[in-house]
């Protein structure tokens, strides 16, 4: 398949790995943003072609693993309502709540429906007009423009019966908490590339400026996270601290702006909790005043208070690259895709899911 | 279903004997065991499904079983939607028993079923299931010796629920089991995977994805049986039914305590489904297949085996994608396209979208 081949070759990978290995001269640590680049690593055990001087760390780019324990209450309380018909992206329904997830509500009889995009949310509406439709608007800023574009056409459409559970979240910031942690182990970052392609890179630059680390714009495939490796390492090498772009057959400096201007035009910016490391400022988008009849949570008003219960989780400090998903005392023994009891063993890109799923031959 | 029994199929689909003088769609006197119960068997099962131990009209058929080792298996088909490109629950319920048996080293002879109908379920739609399993029936060469029909209320089934039981009779000395499996046998691969599972999603509604694929639903046994005409030793076979290639190989090796190996550039996936997989956030090892199927063969009759298969029409995509070994036990290796390996895991449910 084009685009996709080219990108999976054993020739060049191992080019890609020799070149990694001729470079790195001391422990470097490394982190890609992206769950679906945490993904790709476990898939293809990319870590078996690494020096062992160099060590990747999986970042929080995981959007069902930092949606918040709340909000997977409120969206549980929603979906179970009788008049209530909630759609939702797959992997959500697994993640656990305070009490239940949400096939545990469709498995009660609540009315819950796997989308593919919030344009079926908007259909489904149209097609029950005596339903109240909910649709859980979660994800980075790859998610932002089709969720923007969809409670755009709910209002011009006039579209009475349809809402959004909304828990936008977006990357910078949260470069910036991890940076800031008093225990930060990272000395490069491989930035999510389909993230770039909506926002650009503009705004990493005063990142890597400012903190003197090395960003690469890096794609999905295991060529591309190997290539935006040795990006990363030769900076860090040549003690350079600069944004590059792997990922440039998707990605442009300025991004894509008509999706940018849908964004602006229904979100805000707004502080956000993240599951397992707590509120990040000025790190999620929120519905702007002119679209709040569309909010979910303004339409079923509810409040649940969470309280983290001490288990042996440790997701939180995966989800900020301070511990590795086998470090965790849990891990493959309570706590497996099948009892998960924290949501980075839930989602296929969560760290735990992905080492749990592909475990190397040699663990 | 080639071709000219597509077209035969669906003039005929056109000619159901019920509509026009009975209702047309199922109430819940169709299963009352009256008048319209009997016009139900006399009208539409009984045609389709004509052989002279159904006609008997008794609680059970009576009939005669040459000499050897039985092999019995049962399954429920409860598949949604009803009909979906390349097949429907009719061709689903005939086939899945039958490879059943065909996986177990057995010549499927007979099977029974059980319709269970919800009222209100199109006649017409009725119609085209039962002329399909007819074919499918046909073409694995099995009678359908005796069955049951219920119709339950409106909202307490899913348009119609089918199972079939079937019975084969084994005609060699082999045992086909995951522990007759022995260090150095080949694993061959009946074709390329996922097309079922595709097809199915893509004809879910409400998805908004459309596809071209087609179901592979089908027979294996003329396929099964054409290895046993040759006399190559088998020593496991599995369908790839729920779960795919790698929960198939998974539970042979866990079974067998042995370890697969299997080469991820040999497994063929063909394009659209490669793409629909992507798209979709799926992996076609995990994708649903109903006429593929694995066979654990002696290494020196592996290329014999595969000749066999890859002429049989419904076979040119057959490959052998790997090998077993002793160690480390239980396990099932998969050889990346990149080059490095990891174990393949059962997962934990269905294989749910991703989000981006």
């Amino acid at each position: 398949m084009k685009y996709v081949d080219e990108y999976r070759n054993s020739k060049e990978a191992k080019m890609f790995a020799e070149a990694i290995a001729r470079t790195v001269t001391r422990t470097w640590t490394v982190m890609e943003i992206c769950g679906g680049q945490t993904h790709s690593i476990a898939k293809y055990s990319l870590q078996d072609l690494l020096p062992p001087e160099l060590s990747l760390l999986h970042g929080p780019g995981c959007p069902v693993c930092v949606t918040p324990v709340e909000l997977i209450d409120k969206a549980i309380h929603i979906a179970a309502m009788p008049n209530v018909i909630f759609c939702s992206f797959g992997d959500m329904l697994r993640v656990p709540g305070s009490s239940a997830d949400l096939f545990k509500v469709k498995s009660k009889g609540g009315d819950i429906r796997i989308v593919y995009s919030p344009m079926d949310a908007l259909n489904i509406a149209r097609d029950n007009p005596q339903k109240e439709v909910v649709f859980f608007a979660i994800g980075f800023e790859t998610t932002a423009p089709a969720n923007a574009m969809a409670i755009y056409q709910t209002k011009s459409e006039n579209i009475k019966n349809l809402s959004f559970l909304v828990s936008q979240v977006i990357v910078p910031p949260a470069i910036c908490s991890i940076l800031e942690s008093p225990q930060n182990r990272v000395q490069g970052f491989l930035a999510a590339g389909h993230v770039c392609t909506i926002m650009g890179y503009s705004e990493y630059e005063p990142i890597a400026k400012d903190y003197k680390i090395p960003i690469v714009v890096t794609g999905f495939e295991p060529l591309d996270i190997l290539q935006g490796i040795f990006m990363c390492v030769k900076q860090l090498e040549e003690g350079r601290f600069e944004v590059e772009n792997q990922y440039s057959r998707s990605v442009r400096k300025e991004g894509n702006l008509a999706a940018q201007k849908i964004i602006q035009e229904v979100f805000q910016i707004i502080p956000r909790q993240w599951r397992g490391i707590g509120e990040i400022k000025q790190s999620g988008l929120g519905l702007k005043p002119a679209y709040s009849q569309y909010d979910a949570e303004v339409r079923f008003p509810c409040e649940f208070h969470y309280q983290e219960n001490a288990t042996e989780c440790i997701s939180g400090l995966v989800l900020q690259g301070l511990k590795k998903p086998n470090e965790c005392p849990a891990f493959g023994k309570s706590c497996t895709p099948e009892s998960p009891l924290g949501a980075t063993m839930v989602s296929t890109e969560g760290a735990c899911a992905a080492y749990y799923r592909y475990q190397t031959v040699q663990s | 279903m080639n071709l000219e029994n597509e077209i035969n199929f669906s003039m005929d689909a056109l000619n159901c004997p019920l509509p026009i003088d009975a209702s047309s769609f199922i109430t819940l006197a169709h299963g009352g065991g009256g008048k319209l119960t009997q016009q139900l068997i006399e009208k539409v099962f009984q045609p389709a499904f004509n052989n002279p131990e159904l006609e008997t009209r008794h609680d059970g058929a009576v009939i005669d079983f040459p000499k050897g080792k039985l092999a019995f298996t049962t399954d429920s088909y409860v598949v949604n939607p009803l009909i979906f490109p390349g097949g429907n629950i009719g061709s689903l319920a005939i086939n899945g028993t039958v490879n059943d048996l065909a996986m177990c080293g057995a010549r499927p002879l007979y099977l029974t079923v059980g319709f269970i109908i919800e009222e209100g379920l199109s006649m017409e739609v009725l119609w085209t299931i039962v002329r399909t399993m007819k074919i499918a029936a046909e073409e694995a060469g099995v009678k359908i010796i005796t069955g049951d029909t219920k119709v339950v209320d409106k909202g307490k089934g899913d348009g119609i629920f089918i199972n079939t039981s079937g019975i084969g009779i084994i005609e060699h000395d082999l045992t086909i089991h995951p522990q007759s499996v022995q260090p150095g046998d080949a694993v061959l691969l009946s074709g390329d995977i996922g097309k079922h599972g595709i097809a199915i999603m893509s004809a879910r509604e409400g998805l908004g994805f459309q596809s071209e694929i087609k179901s592979d639903c089908a027979g294996v046994s003329h396929r099964v049986q054409k290895l046993f005409d040759a006399s190559i030793e088998i020593h496991c076979m599995r369908d790839l039914t729920r779960g795919g290639l790698a929960t198939a190989l998974i539970e042979i090796a866990k079974t067998s305590q042995l370890s697969v190996t299997i080469e991820e550039m040999e497994i063929p996936v063909r394009e659209d489904v490669k793409g629909a997989c992507e798209i979709l956030g799926l992996d076609p090892l995990y994708v649903a297949n109903e006429g593929q199927f694995v066979v654990f063969v002696k290494a020196d009759q592996a290329q014999q085996a595969l000749q066999i298969m890859q002429q049989d029409p419904l076979g040119g995509s057959a490959k052998c994608i790997g090998t077993v070994a002793d160690s480390p036990e239980g396990t099932v290796i998969l050889k990346t396209k990149i080059g490095t390996s990891r174990l393949l895991d059962m997962l934990s449910g269905e294989q749910l979208p991703r989000i981006c």
